[in-house]
């Protein structure tokens, strides 16, 4: 029989091994997330920087230029109106390297950055919500491309 | 050594728009040179902007960021006179900071 002393001392080390572990994405954070930029895909990205699966959703937007006329830069930006967000990723869906940029957002920036990419041909941008919650929301948008920038 | 990054921060009402130029190759490491040999890849992998000092954004970039990056933010609660500052480091150690005013 399990006495209350074992018990407690049980619990206490399970909880030292939660923390441990919730600790390690904390420490992994400050590193490039090397995993995330090797992925090829969006939901490989997202799961590689701790998401769950994405689902499309009205309140993330991806803007740029219906056609770009030159793949080298390609200005395109990430939104979204939805409260909590955690993460903004743009990903460029036929680059070489999928994913493009992750920002971090504070409370203090608004969900709303722009930037510029690079497109090695015409391909969909996806922007990506990863929220405090874990939920992870998408938008995607087709971009042509008439001269691509990413080969010599 | 890296040129300077162009800031140009510049508030309405409570709200100010944070604009970066940086110059850097952004290399993505598939192209080729003349004689054949890949370019070995050289970009900026982490970028920090800070307001008065505070850490705002952080991001981590991928090669596909184009040459001569540009980045632009909003800072919440910002005024003319703040200091907005950015740093950038490059996967070959590489780092740079700049600071502006926010007019």
């Amino acid at each position: 029989m399990q006495t209350r002393r074992e018990m407690l001392a049980r619990s206490a080390t399970v909880a030292g091994l939660l923390a441990g572990a919730g600790f390690l994405p904390l420490s992994a954070m400050a590193a490039w997330p090397q995993a995330a930029f090797d992925s090829k895909n969006m939901a490989d990205a997202v799961k590689a920087l701790g998401g769950g699966a994405p689902v499309e959703s009205k309140d993330v937007s991806v803007s740029g230029p219906d056609m770009a006329e030159n793949g080298a830069v390609v200005p395109v930006g990430c939104a979204t109106t939805l409260p909590g967000v955690k993460r903004l990723l743009l990903l460029v869906e036929k680059n070489p390297s999928v994913l493009a940029a992750v920002f971090n957002v504070t409370d203090a920036v608004e969900a709303n950055l722009n930037t510029r990419v690079k497109m090695g041909q015409s391909s969909n941008v996806f922007a990506v919500a990863m929220m405090n919650d874990g939920k992870v929301f998408f938008a995607a948008k087709e971009i042509k491309v008439t001269l691509g920038g990413c080969g010599g | 050594m890296s040129d300077p990054m162009r800031i140009r921060a510049q508030a309405a009402g409570d709200k100010v728009t944070v604009r970066v130029l940086m110059s850097h190759e952004m290399e993505t490491g598939q192209r080729k040179d003349a004689a054949g040999k890949v370019i070995p890849a050289w970009f900026i992998q982490e970028v920090t902007a800070t307001h008065n000092g505070k850490t705002v954004l952080t991001a981590d970039w991928g090669p596909s960021i184009a040459k001569n990056p540009f980045l632009q933010f909003v800072v919440k609660g910002g005024k003319a006179g703040d200091k907005v500052a950015v740093t950038w480091t490059d996967n070959k150690g590489g780092k740079r900071t700049d600071e502006a005013t926010v007019t």
